[in-house]
């Protein structure tokens, strides 16, 4: 077999197994729901998890953002928007949940 | 040992096939992931707009009148199975496989895409005729700040994918336009990637703690 089909045909599964992976999570995530039911915070914390998983496995399989040299620049820009978004995310739930605290509403 | 084949930006790389080409779309696609990781900047403030305003229901219809769980499940299946296809559409244009080929699974990714749309707007509709309008409360000017604005994107993408088929028939398969492909499908997967995101915290987190 040449270079270039054997290249291809590893290339093609490494887009099957993300999607496989991918598939299974989104299937456990939602027999988890159907299951448990989704009252209850362990049962959200897993699917968070899972979704996280998720995330994961679509920025290796998809994205092919890995370690290497190569693509760095592209994960230090995926690491400096996850900061960004935690100080916004984190910061805004953080904020509004204290003033709610504050203002007696039985929120947050 | 086999080496990987040189890898200079997001998603799948054109290649040595395509040497031209790879080259002109390196720093544009560097430009383009920027743009993408700005747009999940976006994204992440309506998510926290919408966390902050799960319990401000103002006495409307809340999670677990308004989302249908089974609809929300059919709608990830088809935006991640398009995912799939926009990446074999990228292989069978790295390896030089009959443009059929490309034309196939960029096909199969539009009808999955607009598959999808229908689905959500159909949720819409669902929801609005239950009173769930973005008026009634915080909640739902949320909801649907952050929802149709992640449909807006697909709708954008399916649009993007027509405008490459007539390109493609126009001018053929040109290096700009194939540098245009690789955006694209780069664009498909991060929708994918905030897909999960509205899934996890929209529609399960609202149901926990709505």
């Amino acid at each position: 077999m040449d270079k270039r089909s054997e290249m291809h045909r590893r290339e093609r599964r490494r887009y099957v197994i993300g999607y496989g992976g991918s598939l299974l999570l989104t299937l456990v995530v939602f027999a988890v729901a159907h299951q448990f039911g989704i009252e209850t915070k362990g049962v959200y914390l897993t699917i968070g998890l899972l979704g996280l998983a998720q995330l994961l496995v679509q920025l290796v399989y998809f994205l092919h953002i890995d370690r290497r040299r190569s693509s760095r620049e592209d994960l230090d820009l995926i690491l400096f928007s996850t900061l960004v978004l935690l100080i916004i995310i984190g910061g805004t739930v953080w904020i509004l949940g204290n003033l709610a605290l504050r203002m007696h509403m039985h929120v947050m | 040992m086999n080496r990987a084949p040189s890898h200079s930006y997001p998603g799948i790389n054109l290649g040595e096939d395509h040497a031209s080409a790879h080259k002109a779309t390196e720093v544009v696609t560097f430009g383009f992931w920027v743009f993408l990781m700005s747009d999940l900047v976006y994204f992440g403030l309506m998510f926290a707009i919408y966390i902050t305003m799960i319990d401000a229901q103002a006495g409307g219809p809340g999670p677990h009148e308004l989302f249908d769980l089974k609809s929300i499940f059919a709608q990830t299946l088809i935006l991640l199975t398009s995912s799939l296809t926009v990446g074999l559409a990228m292989l069978a244009l790295k390896y030089n496989l009959p443009r059929a080929r490309i034309v196939l699974w960029f096909g199969m990714t539009l009808v999955l895409g607009l598959s999808f749309l229908v689905l959500e707007i159909r949720d819409f509709m669902n929801m609005s005729a239950q009173g769930g309008i973005p008026q009634r409360s915080g909640f739902l000017s949320a909801f649907y700040g952050l929802v149709p604005l992640h449909g807006l994107h697909v709708a954008t993408g399916c649009l993007w994918l027509i405008i490459l088929g007539i390109q493609l028939r126009v001018f053929g398969l040109t290096d700009l336009l194939m540098s245009r492909m690789v955006r694209l499908a780069l664009f498909w997967h991060f929708l994918d990637l905030i897909w999960i995101g509205i899934v996890t915290i929209v529609y399960f987190g609202g149901l926990t703690y709505g």
